[in-house]
């Protein structure tokens, strides 16, 4: 049992193979994804393996602290930033294997044309608490 | 409320249930609900006979689920037949639960998540939250698994090896959340021992206890890992330690030995020193040779490396890494020690934040930096 983060890219990802921003689609075509990937969240939800999954919207703030009694400062969006992250879905799998597969499937999304994205999907495993047993 | 008594029912409930004449999973959402409706009124009204509340409970929760309108008949004809139930059925019924449950056709988190639930008795949001899943899923994981096993019969035995692989699961990654699952796979190990005359049980319940002992000395109060060398002996649980010798002793008079009796003795002789210098390395890399003669597992021959390192010197347990896999997980840890050991702080902190890269926990990529610093942070020279 371990869990995974499945994070999918704006940016910083290398190309996919179906590498057709999703503007250019027919409104058919964002359908069918969207569909594709509610129906991969829900069938992850009855095989027991599904945890989180949440987009985020591109454009976000950087803050950091400034010293004492001074607000933080915020900066940014910037544009040049090279890792944008567009998304996440948490799953907890029994193997790597398994997650690997299902990663697998989700970048199978359709998109341009209907044909798979073959977008680039970033896996993670979480560090977890140690195992009991240590000699 | 007694609510380890409640949940040692559970499986025997469970039992009788499937004598009336309920399929098991049918009897299993049937006993989890009595369960969780026990939960809520026994506290303020404790039953005179609580095994007897939850079987009338539970009973008309399967006939209210109105699931099959034929074992209803069915039951109108077993239920005459019905045979009494006395104390050797219930211990076949809890056994064959935990046969079940661990059925070789489910994934190792399903027969986790279905052992939790119905040889242990906690709830779907208890299991939940100890895996840090939505109750949703976890529900779906148990579900799933019961449609798995529904055409097992429940009248023969199974292999006792895969119960156990699932109740050292539950123990090794118990991690501490609300449900104490550390403290319930000892449980659950001890209910079977208690069933099953097998060396390998009981050696099983040995490691546990022998493990479970350390557990105050394991980790600083902010969550810090504390190596094995370091820990503060006098918390161990002496009582625990004291009985995991005396079960392992006790398996291994019988003269068939398995790898947890094999693990056992090694924490047996780690709980024999009263301070971390008096350890009996010998003996316990001798121990590694039978674990690696019975299991030839690269994560044992890792752990011997370290136990030669101690036996015979560090130069003595590097050699003896360098025919261990380098993908082994904690291969670059060991790596590091075992070049601190041997007099090279540089090439140890090296390897010490290399590990840290690699670690897959927490509290031990921490301390792997923290070694790292350490090494680091010495003057020049």
């Amino acid at each position: 049992m371990a869990k995974y983060l499945l994070l999918k890219h704006y940016r910083g990802a290398p190309p996919a193979v179906n590498d057709v921003p999703m503007d250019q689609w027919t409104p058919e075509e964002i359908t069918a994804h969207v569909r594709y990937m509610n129906d991969f969240a829900a069938r992850l939800e009855g095989t027991g393996e599904f945890v989180d999954g949440q987009a985020l919207a591109p454009e976000g703030t950087f803050v950091r602290y400034d010293g004492p009694g001074r607000p933080p400062v915020t900066d940014g969006p910037f544009a040049e930033t090279k890792d944008l992250v567009a998304g996440w879905m948490v799953i907890d799998v029994d193997s790597y294997d398994r997650a690997v597969e299902l990663a697998g499937e989700l970048s199978a999304a359709p998109g341009a044309g209907g044909k798979p994205i073959h977008e680039w999907l970033e896996l993670r495993p979480f560090l977890t608490a140690p195992p009991t047993v240590t000699d | 409320m007694d609510g380890d008594l409640l949940r040692r029912l559970i499986p025997e409930v469970i039992g009788v249930l499937v004598r009336r004449g309920a399929d098991f999973a049918a009897a299993e959402d049937a006993v989890q609900d009595a369960l969780v409706r026990a939960l809520d009124v026994w506290p303020a009204d404790p039953p005179r006979d609580p095994k007897g509340w939850l079987v009338t409970v539970a009973w008309h929760r399967f006939l209210d689920a109105g699931r099959a309108d034929a074992a209803r008949r069915r039951r109108e004809d077993l239920v005459v037949e019905e045979p009494v139930p006395g104390p050797t059925s219930e211990v076949d019924d809890t056994l064959r639960l935990y046969f079940l449950c661990a059925h070789p056709s489910l994934s190792p988190s399903s027969a986790v998540a279905l052992t939790l639930r119905a040889v242990g008795g906690l709830t779907t949001r208890q299991i939940a939250r100890a895996y840090l899943v939505p109750e949703a899923t976890m529900a779906q994981r148990i579900s799933r698994a019961k449609r798995t096993v529904a055409g097992v019969r429940l009248d023969r035995p199974g292999d006792v090896a895969t119960v156990l692989r699932v109740l050292y699961l539950v123990f090794n990654e118990g991690y501490s959340g609300d449900v104490d699952l550390v403290a319930e796979a000892v449980r659950l190990t001890r209910q079977l021992a208690a069933m099953v005359d097998e060396p390998e049980v009981a050696g099983l319940l040995a490691l546990m206890l022998l493990h479970h002992a350390r557990r105050a000395a394991r980790t600083t109060p902010d969550g810090g890992l504390v190596p094995l060398a370091e820990q503060d002996r006098s918390r161990w649980d002496t009582g625990a330690i004291a009985e995991g010798v005396r079960i392992l002793q006790a398996a291994l008079a019988r003269d068939r030995l398995g790898e947890f009796q094999a693990q056992a003795a090694i924490a047996a002789l780690h709980a024999d020193a009263p301070v971390a210098a008096e350890t009996d390395w010998v003996q316990i890399v001798e121990w590694y040779d039978e674990l690696v003669r019975l299991t030839d597992s690269p994560v044992v021959r890792l752990n011997r490396a370290v136990a030669v390192g101690e036996a015979d010197g560090a130069r003595a347990g590097l050699a003896a890494l360098a025919a261990v896999d380098p993908a082994v997980p904690r291969h670059a840890a060991v790596t590091a020690y075992l070049h601190e050991r041997a007099g090279d702080p540089v090439t140890a902190a090296r390897w010490y934040a290399e590990a840290a890269r690699r670690a897959a926990h927490l509290a031990e990529r921490d301390h792997l930096v923290r070694q790292a610093a350490r090494l680091n942070a010495r003057p020049a020279g």
